[in-house]
């Protein structure tokens, strides 16, 4: 059950896409592709669609052997960024859209879309066109006209990519809440870490056309495998051969035996947390993160010296 | 102040190059008043030209409509080698004189030509009848859907089409539920101006169609002939039909083409 995706490669022209990627899906679960633009998360989620066919590999949908099948035969939801609502239709019209193509009695046609016009709260809005909508009013059209055919799997190609900051987070939210009420296998891209942290129990970290880690949150977070997963999931800095988090930087005042020797060069208080700006004595500029009652506790002045230790740092055997 | 200028110049223009020269023609039709205008169109010569311009017409344009609407969806959606010449080619007819058009054809259904010899050996006739004029008036007016379609094409891109298709459309059904609304008003728009050129037709038809006054005569051709015959005013009063059947198919387009700004 769920998508299992085995050595796909896609190439255009002479740009590899993805490169001998294998992702399992478990059904039921809510899997984000992370990845900066280019990596090739896209591609990913337009192969498992059948929009893209890939070079080489296959993918597998509820067990089903759907590499060579068309779209319209997958059983998939796709959400586009950009929506891509039917312009000349109503918003009605285009949730029935895909029960009118399978031929589905007028009746039963007209009780499912009232029931998703519930669901995604556009009831009142269900005779207006899509341009008469905001943005996060026909993202969640579109999201309701792909679940309006039950599909096996939910594809969303950075759902909330064009949203502005308040209603993306409103419709991450309520995608969240969605997924515990429908419990259908999910797939989305985003770019943007934090919103893959709230949303996924699962994310696949891609770059440069390869996955670099699949897992939980916690795992890419606290046990990343490669220099990308840690700087890209949550900050990161280098302390010769140590990657470590920002927040895991121990501060002395007093020479430490294994730390760095840096200068203080600006201290910014926002709010609740603090960042430090330092100098180290062997050229890179790193910035650090505290509390502010941290902070005051350690009592730093600009100019001054400190001694970084860096006791939770990662270190990467043998990779760049 | 430069506005009142920039209209007075646009209007100006258009008065001396397209109103001066229609009214004219209006104005000599009628001048010895509505009867011999109307006897001058009437004739058995005249109805015929009139029909067998429509008759041209009515098979010339829905080929050229259907072609035109597959043509831009090939350019546009699926990319092949040799798109940069489909696409050069169908401007041809727009930079080629219609006459050598019609000499083009002559050389190829000619009793000489290529095809010649073949048709007349099994009694098909080309030249001088409906197929070859047909086939005269289907290349002049080829490029003018295609050109309306393509840009309505790549402006709405592949998204709604993807989208429907994910949602199990099949490809006549995106085409027929998706695609064409999106392109309506541009196939409505490049059939009215395939029309009027197809009405329009001269050059290479004169030259296919052997002028056979009450056989093979179009509108444009009857309208000539009577020139050369002396005859002014059926001349002026077939022209005025002419120019009456343009304006009501750009009425017609005018009328049934939706406010813009509704959704």
């Amino acid at each position: 059950m769920g998508i299992q995706v085995d050595g796909v490669t896609k190439r255009f022209g002479s740009f590899t896409a993805l490169n001998d990627v294998s992702l399992d899906v478990p059904a039921g679960s809510l899997t984000a592709l992370l990845g900066p633009s280019g990596s090739g998360k896209s591609t990913l989620l337009r192969v498992i669609a059948g929009l893209e066919r890939p070079d080489a590999g296959t993918v597998t949908i509820s067990s089903e052997d759907a590499t060579g099948l068309a779209p319209r035969k997958r059983g998939v939801g796709f959400v586009f960024q950009h929506y891509a609502a039917f312009k000349h239709m109503t918003v009605r019209d285009n949730i029935a859209f895909g029960l009118k193509i399978r031929k589905r009695p007028r009746a039963e046609v007209r009780a499912r879309v009232d029931d998703l016009l519930d669901l995604v709260q556009l009831q009142p809005f269900a005779d207006r066109y899509p341009s008469q909508l905001s943005g996060g009013q026909r993202q969640r059209m579109a999201l309701a006209r792909a679940l309006a055919v039950e599909p096996k799997v939910l594809l969303l190609d950075e759902p909330f990519g064009a949203l502005d900051t308040r209603v993306r987070s409103e419709l991450r939210e309520w995608l969240h809440r969605l997924h515990e009420e429908v419990r259908v296998t999910t797939v989305f891209v985003t770019h943007d870490q934090e919103e893959a942290m709230a949303l996924a129990d699962q994310i696949a970290v891609l770059h440069e056309g390869r996955i670099e880690q699949v897992g939980s949150p916690y795992d890419l977070y606290d046990h990343p495998q490669t220099p990308f997963v840690m700087s890209f999931v949550g900050a990161a800095v280098q302390l010769g051969e140590h990657w470590v988090r920002q927040h895991d930087l121990d501060l002395h005042l007093e020479p430490t035996a294994g730390a760095f020797e840096a200068r203080v060069e600006r201290i910014t208080r926002l709010g609740f947390e603090a960042r430090i700006e330092l100098q180290l004595v062997e050229g890179d500029t790193v910035w650090a993160q505290m509390t502010c009652a941290e902070l005051d506790r350690l009592d730093l002045e600009r100019g001054g010296t400190v001694w970084i230790l860096a006791d939770r740092a990662h270190v990467f055997a043998g990779r760049e | 102040m430069r506005k009142l200028t920039l209209r007075t110049v646009a209007l100006g223009y258009l008065a001396l190059i397209l109103l001066g020269p229609l009214s004219i023609v209006f104005w000599r039709a009628f001048e010895k008043g509505f009867g011999p205008a109307w006897s001058a169109v009437t004739t058995p010569d005249a109805v015929h030209a009139f029909r067998l311009t429509l008759e041209i017409a009515a098979i010339a344009v829905p080929a050229n409509a259907i072609f035109g609407v597959l043509c831009a969806l090939l350019i546009v959606r699926h990319p092949f080698p040799g798109k940069g010449l489909l696409n050069a080619l169908v401007d041809l007819p727009l930079a080629l004189s219609p006459v050598v058009v019609g000499f083009a054809l002559f050389l190829l259904y000619g009793r000489t030509g290529w095809f010649g010899s073949w048709l007349s050996a099994h009694g098909i006739q080309i030249l001088f009848a409906m197929p070859s004029m047909i086939l005269a008036t289907a290349f002049v007016s080829i490029p003018f859907v295609v050109r309306e379609v393509v840009p309505v094409l790549r402006e709405i891109g592949t998204d709604q089409e993807q989208a429907a298709e994910t949602l199990g459309a099949s490809q006549w059904q995106v085409f027929r539920r998706i695609t064409y609304p999106a392109i309506r008003w541009a196939v409505a728009y490049g059939v009215v101006l395939t029309t009027a050129r197809s009405l329009g037709e001269y050059g290479a038809v004169s030259v296919v169609s052997g002028r056979l006054a009450g056989q093979t005569e179009t509108a444009t051709l009857y309208v000539s002939d009577r020139y050369e015959n002396f005859d002014i005013v059926g001349a002026y009063a077939a022209s005025v039909v002419l120019a009456l059947i343009a304006i009501l198919v750009l009425l017609t387009m005018n009328i049934l083409r939706p406010k813009e700004g509704v959704h």
